[in-house]
């Protein structure tokens, strides 16, 4: 699958180039050639769909930042001078705000995706171990922008998320102070969460580099989940997927747009359209909806440390999720039992997010209890178990079967 | 598993129906009147008259202890906006006194208003503004309307409602102006005012406007009701001066990816029709 194209260039500059730096056949064998299974689906093009997302959030922000100014007093200001006199600055700002929603819409669905079609199982260990860091790489992003803006949920977002960290035993109180560089959430954080929203995305495109590197390492996963065994399973990359992805980035720009136009401020927070004030506490300090499930398991547990832990714990697991699954079988089209498990693993993920979008007791506080315990119990107890209680439905010898199969029945 | 996925379900969607009365009873707090402003829609404009009226209503009634820092005079003359005419503009800009600028010899002066200024504040500073209103402070109306929200409906509703009516923040405006009421039960509270309205129900503000506080020079009647609309869509459009141009740049590109990702339909099906998959 790796290593370069044996494809001899015609145009002698061309071929000059490549005979000292073969990039041009690096190019040619892993973007153009590169054999692609024919039968994956349209769940496939989130990974696209997510470079996509990541150019457009880097754009944007570059030339946000030529126009911000990351100081407590100013930055509020800043931030409607380019909604109001910068040229096209509003529609920066909503492509960026509405950006970051839509990145995490695309990664659920690609990382659900790799769930349902068993992504992570061999020989995609480490594809998938890297697609956790950018996934947490990611929330850091995109935790730190949302600070930027200084406004009343930006500042208080960041009183809460930072006081986690004072949980840490002994040294939690010193590590808070480390954090906001201060003695409470001040002009100081501001600037370092500044500095580091604008470092951590090349960060990510490097590990989306990696990311990508691995792919092409072990090729495409695909519905069936079969590896590939001969070329007849395959088609090159382009024309055939370069022009289904470029429709279904189309597509999904198409929503974003919607959204950035006509719903700018739909998926944010009225209240963060006012300025920060350490003296008034919002009623409710709720996150952003990406960080809702997340924020409910942190609530769940009547014990600080413990929430933190248990919150952490959601995405250390899935560090582990290649060697928890013990079933020889990668597609749930082929596990009647682990695909029921699925959907109602997608269920309490949803439930989480909404419980954690409400205050803290009664009822909800239940619900996001149960709904973590399930959580924990799926990846924990479920899914080592399937392995051996399911009996998978039988599995067609090659990816071009399944295909022909199909175009049969 | 089939039916344990359907028990859930079904556990779900009745603990969904119960908890309705019990949320939309709990709150207490009072839904905006729901109002059809011109600005609403995909397709939503100002009413320039109706904006030109609002302005009206906040120079002469809202400035007196409310600021509007982000809006500058030559805003009130831009497209999308109330779009008065700029030597008119000048006018107004020039009948405010702008202080703290200092002359070659680094004395302070003050010159009259350009159409580059910001409306200036009616306090010099916080304290000022406090101490002259009760020890509360007058919020500045620049994002007024996209900071407020103006529905409490329940979880399950509320999502599908904002997606088509927006925040209600200019309604919350309109009703919270035109929507002060006598105490229940004669309660009285220092310093504050029952509105239903207002999250708490007891706002600093006094009554605003009574009607017939302006005289409108298009002939509009001003009803307390008319001049709350009117200055609701004005901050509107002072929390939103680039919406039109919003909604028209929105329509453009929403119809050239439209094109384009057909086309990009009409290719990967020709494509794909020569291979099994």
């Amino acid at each position: 699958m790796s290593g370069h194209s044996t494809y001899e260039f015609k145009n002698p500059i061309a071929r000059w180039v490549d005979e000292r730096l073969p990039i041009l056949s690096v190019v040619r064998g892993q973007l153009v050639d590169f054999p692609t299974p024919r039968n994956l689906n349209y769940w496939w093009t989130f990974g696209g769909i997510l470079a996509t997302m990541l150019v457009i959030q880097i754009l944007t922000g570059i030339v946000l930042v030529m126009h911000f100014t990351p100081h407590t007093s100013m930055a509020f200001d800043s931030v409607e001078h380019i909604m109001r006199d910068v040229n096209w600055g509003w529609l920066l700002r909503w492509m960026h705000a509405n950006g970051a929603s839509f990145f995490f819409i695309a990664v659920y669905i690609h990382i659900f995706r790799g769930l349902y079609y068993g992504s992570y199982k061999a020989p995609r260990e480490i594809l998938w171990m890297i697609g956790v860091i950018i996934f947490i790489a990611m929330m850091a992003t995109a935790f730190m922008g949302y600070v930027l803006p200084w406004g009343q949920m930006s500042y208080w977002g960041a009183v809460v998320i930072t006081n986690l960290f004072s949980a840490i035993p002994v040294v939690g109180d010193q590590i808070v102070q480390w954090l906001w560089g201060g003695f409470s959430v001040a002009n100081p954080t501001l600037q370092r969460f500044f500095s580091l929203h604008y470092l951590l995305p090349f960060v990510l495109a490097a590990l989306v580099f990696l990311h990508v590197w691995a792919l092409h390492v072990t090729g495409n996963n695909n519905p069936d989940g079969i590896e590939v065994k001969s070329e007849q399973d395959t088609l090159p990359f382009h024309p055939y997927y370069t022009m289904k992805d470029l429709f279904a980035i189309l597509v999904f720009l198409m929503v974003y747009a919607a959204f950035v136009f006509y719903s700018p401020w739909y998926l944010g927070h009225s209240i963060n359209f006012a300025p920060a004030n350490p003296l008034s506490t919002p009623a409710h300090i709720v996150p952003e909806w990406y960080f809702l499930p997340f924020y409910a398991m942190l609530r769940a547990i009547p014990d600080k440390l413990g929430g933190v832990i248990v919150m952490f714990s959601s995405l250390i697991i899935l560090f582990f999720l290649p060697w928890l699954d013990t079933s020889k079988v990668k597609s749930l089209k082929y596990r009647p039992l682990a695909r029921q498990f699925f959907w109602l693993l997608v269920i309490v993920c949803l439930v989480l997010g909404i419980a954690g979008a409400q205050p803290a007791q009664g009822a909800w506080l239940l619900v996001a209890r149960l709904a973590t315990a399930w959580y924990f119990i799926h990846f924990l107890v479920i899914l080592p178990l399937l392995g051996f209680i399911e009996k998978p439905k039988p599995i067609p010898a090659s990816i071009s079967e399944a295909v022909l199969g199909k175009a049969k029945a | 598993m089939k039916t344990i996925t359907k028990m859930f379900t079904a556990l779900g969607l009745a603990v969904a129906l119960f908890a309705a009365p019990a949320h939309a009873s709990g709150g207490g707090q009072k839904n905006a009147e729901d109002y059809d402003f011109s600005f609403e829609g995909p397709f939503g404009k100002f009413d320039r008259a109706q904006l030109q009226r609002g302005w009206q209503v906040f120079k002469e009634v809202c400035s007196n202890c409310h600021s509007l820092k982000y809006i500058r005079f030559r805003n009130l003359t831009e497209p999308g906006g109330p779009e008065l005419p700029v030597e008119a503009v000048k006018k107004i800009a020039a009948e405010y006194e702008i202080s703290g600028e200092v002359n070659d010899e680094g004395e302070p002066i003050t010159r009259p208003g350009r159409l580059s200024d910001a409306i200036p504040a009616p306090y010099p500073n916080e304290q000022a503004a406090k101490a002259a209103n009760n020890n509360a402070l007058p919020p500045d109306l620049s994002l007024i309307v996209k900071a407020r929200e103006g529905w409490y409906y329940p979880w399950y509703i509320s999502p599908f409602i904002k997606l088509f009516k927006g925040n209600g923040g200019a309604e919350y405006v309109r009703s919270l102006i035109a929507g002060y009421e006598d105490p229940p039960h004669g309660e009285e509270k220092e310093g504050l005012n029952y509105n239903p309205y207002f999250p708490g129900h007891w706002i600093a503000m006094p009554p605003p406007l009574a009607g017939e506080d302006v005289e409108y020079a298009d002939g509009t009647k001003p009803t307390l009701i008319q001049e709350a609309t009117d200055v609701a869509a004005f901050l509107a459009w002072a929390s939103m001066p680039k919406m039109e141009e919003r909604k028209r740049v929105g329509l453009m590109t929403l119809l050239y990816l439209g094109v384009f990702a057909l086309l990009m339909l009409m290719v990967k099906k020709s494509l794909w029709s020569r291979v099994e998959h």
